[in-house]
Parts: structure tokens; sequence; C-alpha cells
């Protein structure tokens, strides 16, 4: 406990010195977010030295091991080190898949050539990576994919298409779900690593209802994909055929992600707010409105508390593993939920689209944004399909 | 402080769920009691097991020959308590008594506790005075008398009212009706002349009474606590029964559950388990959600009132609002689900659906507790 105290200490001063005034603010737009990669650029002197000195300490990774780029932080050390970044409201020096998604995966099924390579490259920003893995046929049923991969000896050759590619247009490699046996549904999946300049890839973005295109379209016509990257550095991630393993750990992941079980927005009240926000505009909350907002609140502030049941479980390996199914599903729902109500309250105000006041049509675009939450990552009601087959056991689910 | 029991709290479930399941078991008590139409609605030899099982006193401190436990375990028993409607005096005497009393004198703790942790002894609390819960408003008064006071009005639904050796009443000696301050609590026996009890059976089997004081004399050492500094004490009372009653919740919704699902596996309509149809599963999938996230943030909300967070008078509410949501779903779902064999008296999961809405209303129900997280939050 002591040295956990001394550990806060530390940090608490380090941040003090190092994070500059600028990076203390929460994030308001893609601007704020810096994603690393060979096309980035900062935003400004500060951004830069935030990063830089990131980097240096570990900390865009603090809990990797120190060899592949991180800080090596026991767990308990990095929720310090979040608590503290919290309190200051010190922005992520880095945002990645890399690190959110590839880099786990890489830590559990990499080799060590791929590991001492990809981790220390997505550690320092030097390389931004996209996720391919859906595709038009195939959303949430992610299984029937046709993307074909064909055996050419020393390389694939890759044909298909992926989509809901986020940021495929900006990405440099993609990390991407390839099918290698036709006759085999799940073990005939093989997950790919390539650069996004090899020929015969291309993107194209797609427009959502939100006016914004963080997603694409991408297509592959005849890539050739390298079947190694140098000693002890294979071009896919697991064994050839067995991605599908590699693939369900990282949707874990991602699904823990976008259910925000880790808290953040998602899990907080809203009223209180809410009532400010109309006072400002010299009205009342109806009283109906009051009264769902109340009810959410009831459900946010309950959900926050599971998430950190979930946490405190996971750490210990209690808790059932199809639990982040259920944390996805009822956090998204609560997500859209949240933005419905903060569109009501915000009255005709919030459906500006382009006006200064709402800093470009924020509250709509969000409230737009949101509805893809029980969609993106496996549905909804894909997720009740999991919880009902692995958890309650139900039959033929 | 993690978010599951520890090593303790894991044997203090283990033990009351085996008790509970085993003594305390439908057919064994409720049944039982319920179909002898029993004036007490729970049977005291059982109350006499609690003491055994060291169940009585959890809240009650060592000093006073108690377990010094917190409410955390006190939810612990309940829930289990709650799986199997195991009727007993154990919410109302050894949750809110015992809350009041530890407020008490050294006089008054050794008047009552010894009584509470042997199971001889049976206490009610009354604070309500119409249908829907009110604490804000107190009617009933206490009025100056000598070396003591005279308490007149009247109380409704004391659960357990007229078993009660003891009943603690809520009452005003200043000040008017709405007002925060000028309340006292009071322990009044129950040989004191000029209380008059009205006994109604509720829908769960339950007992309560309709209770009238009419100038009765109590004296001074009956009060609990400070004169006219009662409302404190009565908050501390409220968040304990509050939470007791949303952990049974959680264990009403928990066994209403796991009773439907099971149901769903075994019940064969089309020439199918109805829980191969996915409308079914979809609901039973968020139902098992909504159960889970009821239970954490019961656990959470019993962890802060425990360690006396100024967050805890938020959290109780929240989860007794979102426990009374939970468990009104789960028994809906499991009434439905089961179809005609659910609507019948022999099948026991009608008797959930009865006791979640008795225990819903009782200390606010979700309606009350949504609002009065509002009102915490600022709007």
């Amino acid at each position: 406990m002591a040295d956990l105290d001394i550990f806060r200490e530390e940090t608490r001063s380090w941040l003090e010195a190092n994070c500059p005034e600028e990076m203390r603010q929460p994030v308001r737009d893609e601007e704020d977010v810096y994603w690393g990669g060979r096309k980035a650029t900062f935003k400004n002197d500060a951004q830069k030295a935030w990063f830089d000195i990131c980097v240096e300490k570990g900390y865009t990774v603090p809990a990797w091991p120190k060899e592949y780029g991180g800080a090596g932080l026991s767990a308990a050390e990095a929720k310090v080190l979040r608590q503290e970044m919290a309190r200051i409201n010190a922005r992520p020096p880095l945002s990645s898949f890399g690190i959110w998604m590839l880099g786990p995966a890489l830590l559990q099924f990499g080799t060590e050539g791929q590991k001492q390579r990809f981790l220390n490259e997505i550690a320092r920003g030097e390389i931004r990576w996209c996720q391919g893995y859906s595709e038009p046929g195939s959303g949430s049923d992610l299984v029937s994919m046709q993307t074909f991969g064909e055996d050419k000896g020393d390389h694939w050759e890759v044909s298909g298409q992926k989509i809901w590619t986020s940021y495929a247009d900006q990405a440099d490699w993609i990390f991407c779900l390839v099918r290698t046996d036709k006759a085999n549904k799940y073990q005939g999946i093989t997950f790919m690593l390539f650069d996004m300049e090899n020929e015969g890839v291309s993107t194209k973005p797609i427009l959502l209802i939100s006016g914004n295109s963080p997603f694409c379209e991408t297509f592959f016509d005849n890539v050739k994909v390298p079947k190694s990257y140098g000693e002890d550095c294979p071009g896919q991630v697991g064994e050839v055929n067995r991605g599908w393993d590699v693939a369900k750990y990282l949707l874990g992941h991602e699904r823990e992600m976008i259910s925000g079980a880790g808290g953040g927005g998602l899990t907080s009240a809203i009223g209180a707010a809410m009532q400010r926000h109309v006072a400002k505009d010299g009205g009342d909350l109806d009283p109906v409105l009051r009264s769902e907002l109340a009810m959410f609140d009831v459900d946010a502030l309950a959900y926050a508390a599971m998430g950190e049941k979930f946490l405190d479980e996971m750490k210990t390996g209690r808790g059932h593993p199809a639990q982040p199914n259920m944390m996805k599903y009822v956090g998204t729902e609560l997500n859209k939920r949240r933005h419905e109500l903060m569109m009501s309250a915000g009255g005709s105000r919030s459906l500006e689209w382009d006006s200064e006041e709402t800093s470009g049509g924020k509250p709509s675009r969000n409230w737009l944004r949101t509805k893809a939450n029980s969609i993106e990552g496996g549905t909804s009601e894909v997720m009740l399909n999991v919880v009902s087959k692995r958890i309650l056991d139900l039959p033929g689910a | 402080m993690p978010l599951y029991y520890d090593e303790d709290q894991t044997m203090l479930a283990d033990t009351a769920a085996q008790f509970m399941a085993e003594e305390g078991a439908i057919n064994k008590q409720l049944r039982h009691w319920r179909d002898r139409d029993c004036p007490d609605g729970f049977g005291h030899a059982l109350w006499k097991q609690f003491a055994e099982m060291g169940f009585t006193g959890i809240l009650v401190g060592e000093e006073d020959g108690g377990m010094g436990m917190g409410n955390v375990e006190a939810g612990i028993v309940l829930e289990q308590i709650g799986r199997n409607l195991t009727p007993s005096p154990f919410l109302t005497s050894s949750v809110l008594a015992a809350t009041a009393l530890k407020e008490g004198s050294a006089d008054m703790r050794s008047r009552y506790m010894p009584g509470l942790i042997s199971g001889d002894c049976v206490f009610a609390v009354a604070i309500d005075e119409g249908a829907k819960h009110r604490p804000e408003r107190i009617k009933t008064k206490a009025e100056k008398s000598g070396n003591g006071f005279k308490l007149s009005g009247q109380k409704s639904f004391v659960i357990q009212g007229a078993s009660a050796d003891m009943i603690v009443v809520a009452a005003r000696t200043s000040g008017s009706d709405a007002d925060e301050d000028g309340i006292t609590l009071f322990a009044v026996p129950k040989d004191a002349a000029g209380m008059e009890h009205d006994s109604v059976r509720l829908v769960d089997s339950s007992m309560a009474t309709h209770t009238k004081f009419d100038g009765v004399e109590l004296d001074g050492d009956a009060v609990i606590g400070e004169v006219d500094g009662g409302r404190e004490i009565l908050n501390k009372v409220l968040n304990a029964g509050r939470i007791g009653s949303a952990a049974e919740g959680c264990g009403v919704a928990g066994a209403a559950m796991d009773m439907t699902v099971d149901y769903l596996k075994q019940r064969k309509q089309f020439g199918k388990l109805i829980g191969e149809f996915q409308a079914l599963q979809h609901r039973a999938a968020h139902l098992y959600s909504e159960v889970e996230i009821a239970r954490a943030v019961t656990i959470k909300a019993g962890q802060l009132l425990d360690g006396g967070s100024e967050k805890a008078d938020l959290m109780v509410s929240v989860a007794k609002a979102k426990v009374g949501q939970t468990a009104g779903l789960a028994v809906r779902e499991g009434v439905q689900m089961h179809g005609g064999i659910g609507m019948t008296d022999e099948y026991d999961i009608g008797l959930y659906m009865k006791r979640d809405k008795a225990l819903n209303e009782f200390l606010g129900d979700a309606y009350y507790h949504a609002d009065r997280v509002a009102r915490l939050s600022g709007y």
C-alpha cells in the first residue's frame, strides 16, 4: 500500500512537471486527438512535447513491458496513473487501434520477433493501424467472410472487400481477417498484417448520417501479402487458419472498450447538467422529461457500479468470460438513450447543424453517431444471443 | 474496496444460502404459515434458529453482544431470505430497529439488544402515516408530559406491528408536519396503554398493522438519541432498511430469474423447448443483464454506507430504484414465460411476484427513489 502511495506522489509531480497546460483540457474534437502514423502531424508544440515525453517514459502504453516500449507498470500502478491523469484532465498522448486492439492480441498470440517490432512501433506511434474485419455480406456474422488469400508459396495473394474500416484512409497498416481455407468455417481464417501501400489496396470513405466519415470501404485486388517480415516475424498472428481465436480475443477487448466498462461518459448521470442547460435558456425541465432523466441517472449510476465490479472481477479471474457481451449490450443501449434525452433537453437549439453555438452541430452529430454503438463490434441482438448461449446456457441458441 | 465478497463474506453467504434453503424454504415456512392463517406471518421457532446461526445480532455492536458487522453482511443474509421468500422479522428487527437502537443509551441497549440477539424478541418500526412512503412528513405527535411524553396519532403499514415486543416510533416533538427538525424516535413497549393495532394481511401473506396512539404515556428513557434530533437517526434507519430491502429484492429477482430460465430449458411447445425461441432468449438475456447490474449497485451502495461515504444517500436510492425496477421485471417475465402454470397458486413464481410488490413499496418504490436521486443530484 505504501509503495502505491509513493508511486502516486511521484506520478503527481511528474505530471505536474511534464504535462503542458494545453494538454490538461478535455478532448473537444478530432484535432485534439493524436493518432500517430506516417501521415500524422501535431496540432501544436504542446501536443508534440506531451507525446514525446510520454514515449520516453513508456506512458503511451504504461502497462506493457519495458522491452516493448511500455513502462512495465503493474495493474494497480496503471490504475493510479489513469486516476492521476484524469484528475488533471490530461489528454491521452496517443490514441490508436494498435494500442487498444492489435497490441493486446500480439501480447497474447505474437512471436517474440513480432512483439519486438510491432509493439515498439505502436508504442512510439510510428505506424497507424486499422482493423479489417467486417465485409459487405458479413457484419455481425463475421465468420461468413469471403475475402480470400491464395497461397503463392512465399506470399498470399489477397482479394476481396472490407467495410466499416475505421480510418482506413489514414492508416499505414491493416490487421485483417482473410479466409485461407474455404472448406473450414472457423478454422479457415488467417489474421494477417500488411502495409496499406501495397499494390492493389484502395480505400473509399463512407459518408454517415452524422455528416462525418470515420469509416471506409477497403478493396483488395490481388494484394501480395508476405508470409514473413524477417526472422521470427511471420506475416500472420497465430497460426495460419487459426486467426479466429485471435479475432475472438480481440473482439472481447473491443466490446469492453465500446461498453465503456472502464468508466467515462457512458456511466455518468446527466440530469443535473440538463437542468442547468435548460435553465440557461430561461426554462424548466418538463416534469415528464425530468422523470425520464431521473430514471436514466438511476440506470447509468447502477451501470457504473457494474463496470467497477466487472473490472474488479476480471483482475482476479472471477466473473463469466462472456460478460463483456452483457456490458457492451447495456452500455451501448444506455448511451443511445443518453443522447436521445440530451437532444430533448436541448430542444430546437440541439437541431442546429452548422452554428457556432453548437460547435458545428455537435449535439445532433453525436446523437446520430451513437446509433452505431449497438451495431458496431457486434449488434445488441448478437450480444443477447451470446449471453443466452454462453451464460444462461439456453438450448439451440 | 473491490466489488465482490471477501473470504469471510463468501463464507457467510454460503452459510446463509444453505440455512435458508433448508430451514427457510417456501413450503416449510411461507406456505406453512400462510395456509394456517398465522397471525404473525412467520414462525418464532425459525427466528430462534436465526439467533443460533448468529444472524439476529449481525448489525449489533460487539460491545452489546452482537456481531458488529455491516450493511453488506446484513444484505448477504437478506439476499438469501429473498431467494427463499423466508418470512422472518430480520429486516424489521435486526436491520431497522437495531440501527435505531444502536443510537440509544447504554441502558436502552442493554434493555433491548439481548432479546433481539437471543431471538426471544421481535421489534417493529413505525414511520409511514399513509399508503405511500413519505418520511419527510411526520404528523404523529409526542408532547412533553411530566418526566416523559404523551404520544398521539396513527401509523400505517407497520410491518409485524402486532407481533412486536417493541415498536420504534418516529414522532414530532416540535415544529410542523413537513419540518425536517423536531423529530424524535421512541422505543414504545408492547404493553403501553393507549396503543391499538388493526392487523391486515398483505398480498405477500406478511402481516402489518395500522396502529393508533391515543395519549400513550412514555417515560423519558423511551427516547432514542436526543429529543428533536431524531431526523438524523431516522435517516440512518431508512438507509439501512432501504439497502436491506434492495438486497432482499436482489434475492427475489435472482430466484425468479433462475426459475424462469430453468423452465425455458424444460417446457416444450410446438415441438421445441421454448428456450430455443429467440424472442424468449433475448428477453431472458436482457433480464440477466439487469439482475447483474442491480446486484452490483446494491453491493456498491452497501459498501459506501458501511464506509460512511457522503455518496451513500445517493447510491442507496439508486440501488433501491434499480432493484425495484429489476425485481419487478423479473417476476413479470417469470409469470409470463411460465404461461398458465405461472398463474396457479401451486407454482411458486406467483409468490415471488407478490413478495416483490410488497418489498418494492416498502420504504419507497422505484419512483420515490428515482425522484430522490434527482433531488440529491440537484434537479
